[in-house]
C-alpha cells in the first residue's frame, strides 16, 4: 500500500531486477565460488578461552603435516601503533582491529582468531590447525557489562581510559567512552509531570545472521600488488582497512566485490582478507581462499551489543510529556566501539522534549567485538523506551498512538543530542498507522494482544561515483561501485533512466570492484539509493548535456538551439530520439559524477502487531503484522517494502528469540542455526506494509533511507503486545517462551 | 557573523555550565579558536592534528558536514559537535 506517490514516469514503477535471473538461477557469482589456479585454502585456529595470556604458539608439528604451505599468527601482521583512523563511518584503533583479526599477546573472547594455516585442502588445514600448540595463562574474565563497570573486575586492555567526547580519563577501565546528551532542566521536568515510569531493561548480544558466511580470496602477487575477492559492504573499505593493516599503499590494492548474501552491517569490517593476504605471501605468492563456517561467523565475527537501558519519562494529565532520563550501557565486545552512540541519540527521536537527560556507556567485555547490526543500537533503545511510553499511555488513559501524535516530533524540533530536524515525514506515518484497517480493527480473544511502538534511524549520505556511458544502440552502461545488497541495481538504474528520459530497461547497471571506479562508501546506513541516486542524477544531466551537444553537431547548430526533453531531442522542426541519437555518434558519451551529499534527512516508522501468547509454553505468535513508514519517494516501491518487511523479520528474531548463550567459562554455547535461533517462514505472517512518501527536500528525488528503520520497533512492539495479552510486562530481550513464562509467574506472584 | 554554538555537554566543565555561546566566525575551525579562547582546553578536546577527533562531528543547522573544520559558515547557523554515528 502506498499512501501518496509523486509523478514518475519510471520511479515508483516495480520493474525486474537486472540481477534477478542469475541470482535465481544460480548463475551469480558469490564468493565461495571463486577459483583460482593453484589456489590454496585457509583456516583459522580460534581461541577455547574467554580471556587468557598468550605464552607461546608451538605451529612446527602444523608445518611439518605434507600439504601445510604456510602459517601465520599475530606475529606476521605488522607491528601497529594506537593509531586512530576512520573507517568509513566508523571510527577504529588499527591495534585493536589488527589484534582481533590475530590476536597478540592476549585472547580477549572464545572464538578469538589466534593463528591460519593455508594447505593444498581445507580438510588439511583442519588437521594443520590441531597440530598448533598454543601456551595459555587463563585469566579471569568478565562478560556482563554491568559486571565489567564494578571496581575488581577483570581488566581487558590494560592502557584503555574512558574518552567523553575527546576528553580522556586517567585510571584503568572497562568503559571506552561516556557520551551525554542534555538539554533543560530535568528535575523540573519531572516535577512537572502527574504520572512517572522509570524501568529497566536488558537485551542480549544478537547477531546480523547473514545468509553467506564471510569469505575471501586473495592473491599477493609477486610485484606486491594485492588483489582480493570477497563478499563485502564494501570493497573500498576492504581496500582501506587491508591498507592500514598490512601498511600498505591503497593503490597497490585492488578489490573485486562478488555477489553478496547479506551484510546488515556485519560485512563491513573485514576479518579475512588480511590474514590470507598474509598467508598468501607466505606461500609463494599462491592465491589462498578463506571461508567461514557458521560456527565462526557466531564466534568470530562481530555481533551487536548486549545492553542494560534504564528508562524514566514524565508526562503531565494532559497527555504532554515533561522530562526523559535514560542510561545505556552497551556492551561492546573485546574492543571499544559499540554503538551506544547512536542508542543516545536515537532512544527518544520520536519525542519532543525539552527536558532531558541521556549518558551512554561503551564497556568492553570478553565478547567477540560488536560491528555494525542494521540501525546500530536503535533496537535495544528502542525497545525500552517505547515500552515506557506505552506504559504512560496506559496510565494516563490514553490511546498510545494518539499520545505519539500528541509528543510526535515535526520539523523545527530538536533532536535529543542537539540538533533540529528538517523535513520529517513522522506524523504523517502516525496519522496513517492510525487510519490503518489493523489499528482500526478489534483485536478480540483470550491472551491477545495489540502493541504498537515507533522506530527511527539517522540515515547516510556517504561518498558514490558513478560512470555512464552511451552504447550505439541507445542503451546506457551505468558502472557503479555499491554493493548491490537490496536491490540498489534496479533503483540507481531507476533515477537515472529518469533523469535521462529513456526507459528503465536501456539501463545497464554493473558493480565493479576499486579499479574500475571512483570512490564509494559501503553499501550501510541506508545510505546507497540517496547517494548513489544523487551520483546518477548528477551524471544524467551531464551525460544530457554532452548529448545535447552532439545533437548540435550533428545538425550544425547552436547547442542553444537543441531543446531537449523526456529523452527526446529536438531543433528548428526536427527530432531524435535518444536512441537514434546515439546511433549517430561521431564521439562516443563517456561521463562520471562523484557526490558526498548531506541532505539525507532520518527515517521513522510505526509499527503494529498482534500476538497471541500461549500462557503455559510461553510462545508468541504473531497474529498480524503492520509495518508504517515515511519512505521519502519510493523509487522501486516492492523493493522498499521488502526493506520493511527484511527489517521487521530481523527485529521479530531479536525480540523472540535470538540470544548468545555463555557458559561459565565464558565459552559460547550455541554456534550453529540449531541451536541460535533466528526466524523461519513457519514463524512470521505476512508483514503488510504502508509506504508514506514524504518527499525529501535534500535530494532530487525526494529519497529518503529506509533500510534500516524497520528493525527498531519490532522488540518495543511485541512488548507491548504481550503486556496487552498477558499483563506482564516484558523487561529483558529476547522475550523466549522460557522467559514469557517466567514473567508470567513473576507478574501472577 | 555571530552564530550560536551548543557546548557539548561533557565540555561544560570548561565552560562552567554554560550550554550556549555566541562565537564570531567563519569556519568551524575559527569557531573552535574562538571557543578555546574563551574555554581553555576546549580545542585539545574537541580537535587533534588539525582536525576533529574521530567520532566527533559537527552540526551546522542541523546537517552534519563533511568538511570538518573548513567548513565554511556563510550565515548565522547553530552549530552543535555530537559523537558520529555508524549505520549498518
Amino acid at each position: 500500500m502506498t499512501v501518496t506517490s509523486p509523478q514518475y514516469k519510471v520511479i515508483g514503477t516495480r520493474p525486474l531486477r537486472p540481477d534477478g535471473i542469475d541470482k535465481v538461477t544460480g548463475r551469480a557469482i558469490y564468493g565461495a565460488d571463486v577459483k583460482l589456479p593453484g589456489m590454496l585454502h585457509g583456516k583459522v585456529l580460534r581461541s577455547p578461552h574467554a580471556h587468557a595470556r598468550i605464552l607461546s604458539i608451538d605451529a612446527s608439528a602444523a608445518r611439518a603435516l605434507p600439504g601445510v604451505r604456510a602459517v601465520v599468527t599475530g606475529n606476521d601482521m605488522p607491528a601497529i601503533g594506537d593509531k586512530i583512523a576512520d573507517s568509513g563511518e566508523s571510527v577504529v584503533n588499527l591495534r585493536y582491529v589488527s589484534n582481533n583479526l590475530l590476536a597478540r599477546e592476549k585472547v580477549l573472547y572464545y572464538g578469538h582468531a589466534v593463528a591460519a594455516v593455508a594447505a593444498d585442502n581445507v580438510h588439511i588445514a583442519e588437521d594443520a590447525l590441531r597440530l598448533i600448540k598454543v601456551e595459555y595463562e587463563v585469566l579471569p574474565h568478565v562478560i556482563d557489562g554491568r559486571a565489567a563497570m564494578t571496581a575488581g573486575a577483570p581488566i581487558l586492555l590494560p592502557e584503555l581510559r574512558t574518552d567523553e567526547l575527546g576528553k580522556q580519563g586517567d585510571a584503568p577501565t572497562n568503559v571506552a567512552a561516556h557520551i551525554r546528551h542534555q538539554r533543560g532542566d530535568l528535575a523540573q521536568g519531572f516535577a512537572e509531570a502527574d504520572v512517572i515510569v522509570e524501568r529497566t531493561f536488558h537485551t542480549a548480544t544478537v547477531h546480523q545472521g547473514y545468509i553467506e558466511p564471510q569469505t575471501a580470496t586473495v592473491l599477493w602477487n609477486e610485484d606486491d600488488t594485492l588483489h582480493i575477492w570477497c563478499s563485502t559492504q564494501g570493497a573500498f573499505y576492504v581496500q582501506e582497512q587491508v591498507a592500514e593493516l598490512l601498511q600498505m599503499p591503497t593503490s597497490r590494492i585492488v578489490v573485486t566485490p562478488t555477489e553478496i548474501g547479506g551484510g546488515f552491517g556485519g560485512k563491513i569490517n573485514v576479518y579475512l582478507e588480511p590474514v590470507a593476504a598474509l598467508l598468501s605471501r607466505k606461500t609463494g605468492h599462491r592465491p589462498v581462499k578463506m571461508t567461514m563456517t557458521r560456527a565462526e561467523v557466531l564466534a568470530g565475527t562481530g555481533p551487536t551489543s548486549g545492553s542494560y537501558i534504564r528508562v524514566k519519562m514524565g508526562a503531565r494529565r494532559d497527555g504532554a510529556l515533561t522530562a526523559a532520563e535514560a542510561e545505556l550501557l552497551y556492551e561492546a565486545g573485546a574492543y571499544p566501539g559499540s554503538p551506544v552512540d547512536s542508542g543516545c541519540g536515537g532512544i527518544f527521536a520520536p519525542y519532543k522534549l525539552e527536558n532531558v537527560q541521556v549518558d551512554g556507556y561503551d564497556v568492553v567485555v570478553n565478547r567477540p567485538k560488536s560491528a555494525a547490526y542494521r540501525a546500530p543500537g536503535g533496537t535495544n533503545a528502542i525497545f525500552a523506551s517505547e515500552s515506557v511510553v506505552d506504559e504512560l499511555a496506559e496510565k494516563l488513559g490514553l490511546d498510545p498512538l494518539a499520545f505519539r501524535l500528541q509528543n510526535a516530533v515535526r520539523e523545527g524540533d530538536r533532536r535529543v543530542d542537539g540538533p533540529v530536524y528538517n523535513r520529517i515525514g513522522y506524523v504523517e506515518t502516525l496519522e496513517a498507522a492510525r487510519a490503518h484497517a489493523h489499528y482500526q480493527t478489534p483485536l478480540t480473544g483470550k491472551h491477545r494482544g495489540r502493541g504498537v511502538a515507533a522506530g527511527f534511524w539517522f540515515n547516510w549520505g556517504g561518498k558514490s561515483s558513478v560512470t555512464a556511458s552511451v552504447n550505439a544502440d541507445g542503451a546506457v552502461n551505468l558502472i557503479e561501485g555499491s554493493t548491490d545488497i537490496g536491490g540498489s541495481r534496479a533503483s540507481i538504474a531507476m533515477q537515472l533512466a529518469e533523469t535521462l528520459g529513456i526507459p528503465y530497461e536501456d539501463i545497464r547497471p554493473q558493480v565493479v570492484g576499486t579499479a574500475s571506479i571512483g570512490y564509494n562508501d559501503a553499501t550501510g546506513g541506508s545510505r546507497t539509493t540517496f547517494g548513489a541516486g544523487w551520483a546518477v542524477y548528477e551524471v544524467g544531466n551531464k551525460l544530457l548535456a554532452e548529448m545535447r551537444q552532439r545533437a548540435a553537431d550533428y545538425w550544425d547548430a547552436p547547442v542553444e538551439a537543441v531543446a531537449v526533453d523526456n529523452g527526446i531531442f529536438t531543433q528548428n522542426g526536427d527530432k531524435l530520439t535518444f536512441r537514434e541519437l546515439a546511433g549517430k555518434l561521431d564521439v562516443p558519451v563517456t561521463v562520471s559524477a562523484s557526490v558526498h551529499p548531506q541532505g539525507y534527512g532520518p527515517g521513522f516508522g510505526l509499527h503494529i502487531v498482534d500476538v497471541e501468547v500461549d500462557v503455559e509454553t510461553g510462545k508468541v505468535t504473531i497474529l498480524r503484522y503492520t509495518a508504517v513508514q515515511d519512505v521519502g519517494t519510493a523509487i522501486h516501491p516492492s523493493y522498499v517494502e521488502g526493506q520493511l518487511q527484511g527489517g521487521a523479520a530481523q527485529g521479530v528474531g531479536w525480540a523472540l528469540n535470538e540470544e548468545y548463550v555463555y557458559d561459565e567459562q565464558g565459552r559460547l554455547l550455541n554456534t550453529s542455526l540449531l541451536d541460535y535461533r533466528m526466524p523461519t517462514t513457519l514463524d512470521l505472517p505476512m508483514i503488510d506494509t504502508v509506504l508514506v512518501e514524504v518527499p525529501n527536500p535534500g535530494h532530487p528525488y525526494g529519497v529518503r533511507g529506509v533500510g534500516e528503520v524497520p528493525i527498531v520497533p519490532p522488540a518495543a512492539a511485541l512488548a507491548n503486545a504481550i503486556y496487552h495479552a498477558t499483563g506482564a510486562r516484558m523487561h529483558e530481550l529476547p522475550m523466549s517462551p522460557a522467559r514469557v513464562v517466567a514473567r508470567l509467574a513473576e507478574v501472577e506472584r | 557573523m555571530i552564530h550560536e554554538v551548543w557546548i557539548p555537554p561533557v565540555h561544560r566543565d570548561l565552560t562552567a555550565g554554560v550550554e550556549r555561546v555566541q562565537v564570531e566566525a567563519a569556519t568551524v575551525g575559527a569557531t573552535v579558536a574562538a571557543l578555546d579562547a574563551r574555554f581553555p582546553g576546549m580545542a585539545a578536546r574537541l580537535t587533534r592534528d588539525g582536525k576533529l577527533r574521530p567520532g566527533i562531528a559537527v552540526a551546522i543547522d542541523g546537517v552534519l558536514s563533511s568538511r570538518g573544520l573548513r567548513q565554511r559558515l556563510n550565515a548565522p547557523c547553530e552549530i552543535h559537535f555530537v559523537p558520529a554515528i555508524a549505520g549498518g
